[in-house]
């Protein structure tokens, strides 16, 4: 398995993610400009300017016509994804960290950082279908969950809201009241900061990663605990496989933390684990910073990781992989 | 004082509970930190009560003086004047804060006074320092706390016998030897937990015996036997053991305790405290305590300044070098020593003073270590003026010289005993002819042979900076890393060659190795040659019977490497001096990885020592003969319990699949249900096909190139 190396991007990645089709990859990185790849073969296609700030997370529609990003510059935009115009910008009092859309595009959900004296929050927007008509408001705006709200997703028929972040805790809020309705527990959950969220991709389960070393596999509907996954670095991105019983966990120690006496002191890996019976399978190395993202391809044959390094690496992988028996 | 009740309420709460009183240990109750539930203890009352903190309390600044001179009221100034001399000059006394009484009807002074200082500390000190202080022939000061006048105002006039308590067993202490997997324990510290596992190799996991939290408040530490736990507390130090659990079985007051050591017989317990001066500066107070380990009795104190236990011999740095007292080897744990300036302080333990009452006298003396077995002590002595440096080896306690051997332009010495005592290896670093840089000789004592022959045993390139020196424990090899390079070699040797011609012969080399510390198996044979620190924990595991490696592994970051007392198995441990990686690895003996546990903050691991063993030379050959008898036994079990391990863990795999297969179908169940609503919010997109990926195997047949060739057949 020989990655291809996709360097576009001049600070450290945040996020990664395929359109539908699984041709598409867009990256977004600390450096203002959101980028889109084939994900084929790792050819540049473009990039969406405009935003003054870090891209924290982006969304692509069902049908690859519209992306949505979040941005450190307090602003949330759409774009059209072919031309790269920019479409509508949402501008919020505080940083955007998590962008969503719901099923069928018509809403997004949407988190900002605390800054300043506001708290952290979620908020629910309205997608318009023509760009014209597209309004600022919010249809629901939480607060509640101290610190940042790292990853917020839509749960089964966007009836509720999936959010984790700096305070360990995921909760699932009704997405039309607002009001909360789980909360995972002290005692089984996370103990430090929940840094990624990923859906299983018909939508059964989701999987956190944590910087207590763990990912926890956790039911959509009832937010019970279903299997966890232990490392031996901190965790910052989580992706699920949509072919095989495969979870990956990329992370790493923290940037600051980087000693200079061996690169394997870092543990830069993106280890797969076996879904169902917890075990490490194996891990990808290559990395020279800790991993900040990680997307499956919707057809499971490829996987890309984003580094700290500034780098995106894309790996398809060895006939050998879908026979890995353990 | 809200709730506190009576006894009478606590029988009857306890009655209704159905808890038997006379069961509860009531000492054993602790409130946990910085909680009191509203109950006021004693002590604390009359903190609050007196209205200034400040207020001493109790008389423990004050010391009687007896045994002064009686002086008429002429010479009262006098004599005042010479004790408040003697005493200022030890602390602070108060303001008048001296009082001689004088008898109304002779006036004349009572032969007493009652001093008062600053602080219970300087008061302590000064009865320390002055009692037995002669002011002249016939007055011998005898000073006593006035804190103790109660106790010796109790002491009945006449004798009474002891009472006898009647003899309770104890439990087994070393029950833990009797485990029918002949499995060994060990301790480990990880955050704030403490806690004894098996290691039960045969099922690649550790398995827990006791588990406590906040047990010790640094370390702990096994008695060389393993019968004890040590612990050490603010207030002193403790230890556990028995025979299922393990409970305390005895402490031993002292407080702020910083250091504990074992006697190698496990009688006796030494523990260290040093306390910041008054004046900052004098030099720390240090108190030393040897404790009977079983009656808990204190059998002698040392008190004195740091400096007089340092060990400042070379000059280098001032502080106390642990063990200070270094105890003699073999169970006995007959004499103890240490070293002071220009002597040699040895002990013994009937009556815990010295040896012909006087230290051993050896001018400039830096260091001494016993023989592990015999009451033999090893000296080295460096150069002084014109005399050569030289090391020695006496007899105790008959205090004879048994052998010496004179070192000329030694700039350092280390020594280095087997563990049988049978070998002493005397390290020496020389200086070279131009005294800018050293080199590195041997001195090989044997000590078992008649008139102890040295052997003089150099390197082949003497100017190899020797890195790690080991005896094989119980055996007659040694091992030695050397070399300057980033890679040094090792060499094997033997202090026994094939016609016996008292000649060390070299084994092997080892050339270019990535390692810099050396563990000998405890049993001998195998070694671990690790490369630790710079090497991030390259381990690799070589038997010397065959002169080759078993197997190279890396335990990245090790800090720590322990073999078990059986020397069946190895632990390394990353220990909290790094940040990440924190944990232990267990490994067999030839280099196979076990398992693995990670605990972050980690701090310690111990294998718990196991007493010799008792069989005897001969018997042990007879066993190693038959080993083929004994060990199918073992095996057959060993493949039971890998068989039943492979069952389970089948069976485990089996469980969780259907599980996560029967919570998957409930999922697509509902899923299925919700299909058309979701259709609706897609606004009719009837599509949806999340899961509609598979993997298939294509097989593509391409023809690249067809050619036709006629062949002749021949009959």
């Amino acid at each position: 398995m020989r990655p291809i190396l996709m360097k576009g991007h001049e600070r450290p990645l945040t996020f990664l993610k395929y359109n539908r089709d699984g041709d598409l990859l867009f990256s977004c990185a600390k450096d203002h400009t959101p980028t889109v790849w084939f994900a084929d073969n790792g050819e540049r296609l473009g990039t969406y300017r405009g935003h003054n700030g870090a891209v924290w997370c982006c969304d692509v529609s069902r049908d690859s016509m519209r992306l949505i990003t979040g941005s450190a510059d307090q602003s949330v935009k759409l774009w059209n994804v072919q031309t790269g115009e920019q479409l509508y910008s949402f501008n919020f009092g505080s940083p955007a960290r998590a962008v969503d859309l719901a099923v069928g595009d018509k809403l997004a959900v949407i988190t900002t950082d605390p800054f300043m004296d506001s708290p952290s929050a979620i908020h629910v927007k309205q997608i318009s279908r023509d760009p014209s008509d597209q309004t600022g408001e919010s249809v629901l705006t939480i607060k509640g969950p101290q610190g940042r709200i790292n990853r917020a997703v839509w749960g089964p028929l966007n009836k509720t809201i999936i959010s984790a972040g700096e305070d360990a805790v995921v909760r699932i809020w009704d997405s039309e009241t607002g009001k909360l309705l789980k909360e995972s527990d002290k005692e089984s959950g996370h103990k430090k900061t929940i840094t990624s969220l990923s859906k299983s991709a018909e939508g059964s389960h989701f999987l956190t990663g944590s910087l207590d070393k763990s990912a926890k596999l956790w039911d959509t509907r009832t937010l019970t605990l279903i299997k966890t996954y232990v490392t031996e670095r901190p965790v910052n991105a989580v992706a699920m496989s949509p072919l095989l019983d495969h979870v990956v966990l990329g992370g790493g120690q923290d940037a600051s933390h980087v000693t200079t006496t061996d690169h394997r002191a870092g543990k830069f890996e993106a280890k797969f684990f076996d879904r169902i019976l917890q075990e490490e399978i194996g891990g990808v190395k290559g990395h020279f910073g800790p991993i900040n993202a990680l997307a499956f391809n919707p057809d499971g044959k490829s996987f890309s990781s984003g580094g700290e390094d500034g780098y995106v690496r894309l790996h398809h992988f060895d006939s050998d992989y879908f026979n890995i028996k353990i | 004082m809200a709730d506190v009740m009576l006894m009478k309420e606590i029988e009857t709460t306890a009655d209704r509970l159905g808890i038997d009183l006379s069961t509860v240990d009531l000492d054993s109750i602790s409130l946990p930190p910085g909680q009191d539930f509203g109950i006021l203890s004693d002590d604390e009352d009359v903190l609050q009560g007196g209205d200034n903190p400040e207020l001493d309390i109790g008389f423990g600044n004050i010391i009687i003086v007896d045994n002064l001179p009686v002086v008429p009221r002429e010479k009262f100034d006098k004599l005042e004047g010479v004790i408040r001399k003697i005493y200022s000059q030890i602390g602070v006394i108060k303001e008048d804060g001296l009082w001689m009484p004088i008898d109304p009807e002779t006036q004349k002074t009572l032969g007493y006074c009652f001093i008062e200082f600053n602080s219970p500390l300087e008061a302590e000190l000064a009865r320390e320092k002055t009692n037995g202080y002669k002011l002249d022939r016939s007055h011998i000061f005898a000073v006593n706390m006035f804190d103790e006048f109660d106790t010796f105002m109790k002491v009945p006039d006449k004798w009474a016998p002891p009472e006898f308590t009647p003899y309770t067993s104890g439990e087994n202490l070393q029950h833990w030897l009797t485990d029918e997997k002949a499995r060994d324990q060990f301790v480990i510290r990880a955050g704030s937990d403490t806690e004894v596992l098996w290691n039960d190799a045969r099922h690649l996991k550790p398995e827990p015996v006791y588990k406590r939290a906040f047990w010790t408040e640094s370390f702990v530490q096994w008695s060389p036997l393993g019968t004890y736990l040590a612990t050490v507390h603010r207030q002193g130090a403790a230890v556990w053991g028995g025979a299922s659990t393990f409970n305390r079985l005895m402490r031993y007051a002292h407080p702020q305790v910083k250091l504990v050591d074992f006697s190698p017989g496990e009688r006796y317990l030494v523990t260290y405290s040093s306390h910041e001066p008054s004046n900052p500066r004098d030099a720390n107070r240090v108190v030393i305590n040897i404790f009977d380990v079983r009656t808990g009795k204190v059998m002698r104190d040392f008190k004195g300044s740091a400096d007089d236990f340092a060990i400042g011999g070379t000059g280098g740095v001032a502080g106390v070098s642990w063990p200070v007292f270094r105890w003699a080897g073999g169970k006995e744990d007959k004499y103890f020593a240490r070293i002071g300036k220009n002597i040699i302080s040895v002990y013994e333990t009937e009556t815990f003073s010295l040896i012909d009452k006087k230290s051993l006298k050896v001018e400039n003396v830096v260091d001494f270590c016993w023989s592990p077995t015999d009451p033999i002590l090893a000296l080295f002595v460096p150069e002084l003026g014109d005399h050569p440096a030289r090391v020695s080896l006496m007899q105790i306690p008959s205090k004879d010289e048994l052998r010496q051997k004179n070192l000329f332009s030694v700039s350092d010495c280390k020594m280095y005993w087997q563990s049988n005592g049978d070998y002493l290896a005397v390290k020496v670093d020389r200086y070279t002819k131009t005294k800018k840089s050293t080199y590195t000789g041997f001195e090989l004592f044997r000590v078992r042979e008649r008139d102890i022959p040295i052997e003089v045993f150099e390197l082949e390139n003497k100017n190899d900076k020797i890195i790690a020196f080991a005896w094989e424990p119980k055996g007659h090899r040694f091992a030695v890393i050397h070399g300057d390079n980033p890679r040094p070699d090792i060499s094997f040797y033997s202090m026994r060659s094939a016609n016996n011609t008292d000649k060390v012969k070299k084994l092997t080399t080892l050339k270019g190795k990535q390692a810099n510390a050396l563990f000998w198996s405890p049993t001998g044979r195998f070694v671990i040659l690790a490369g630790l620190k710079g090497f991030n924990g390259q381990l690799e595991f070589y038997n010397v019977d065959e002169l080759e490696t078993m197997a190279t592994a890396e335990h990245f970051m090790a800090t720590d490497i322990e073999w078990d007392p059986t020397g069946r198995y190895v632990a390394t441990a990353v220990t909290s001096v790094h940040e990440m990686e924190n944990g232990f690895n267990i490994w067999s003996f030839n280099g196979k990885l076990l398992y693995r546990i990670l605990k972050d903050h980690f701090f310690q691991f111990l294998w718990r020592p196991r007493p010799p063993s008792f069989l005897s030379p001969e018997k042990e050959e007879e066993i190693a003969k038959n080993l083929k008898k004994y060990s199918k036994k073992y095996e057959a079990e060993d493949q039971d319990v890998s068989m039943l391990l492979s069952e389970q863990d089948r069976e485990k795999r089996r469980m969780l699949k259907e599980e996560w297969d029967k919570w998957l179908n409930e999922w697509k169940r509902l899923h299925e249900e919700e299909k058309l609503e979701r259709q609706t919010l897609r606004d009719g997109e009837v599509s949806d096909e999340e899961e509609e990926y598979e993997a298939k195997e294509v097989e593509v047949e391409e023809i690249l190139d067809v050619s036709e060739e006629v062949l002749s057949f021949e009959e």
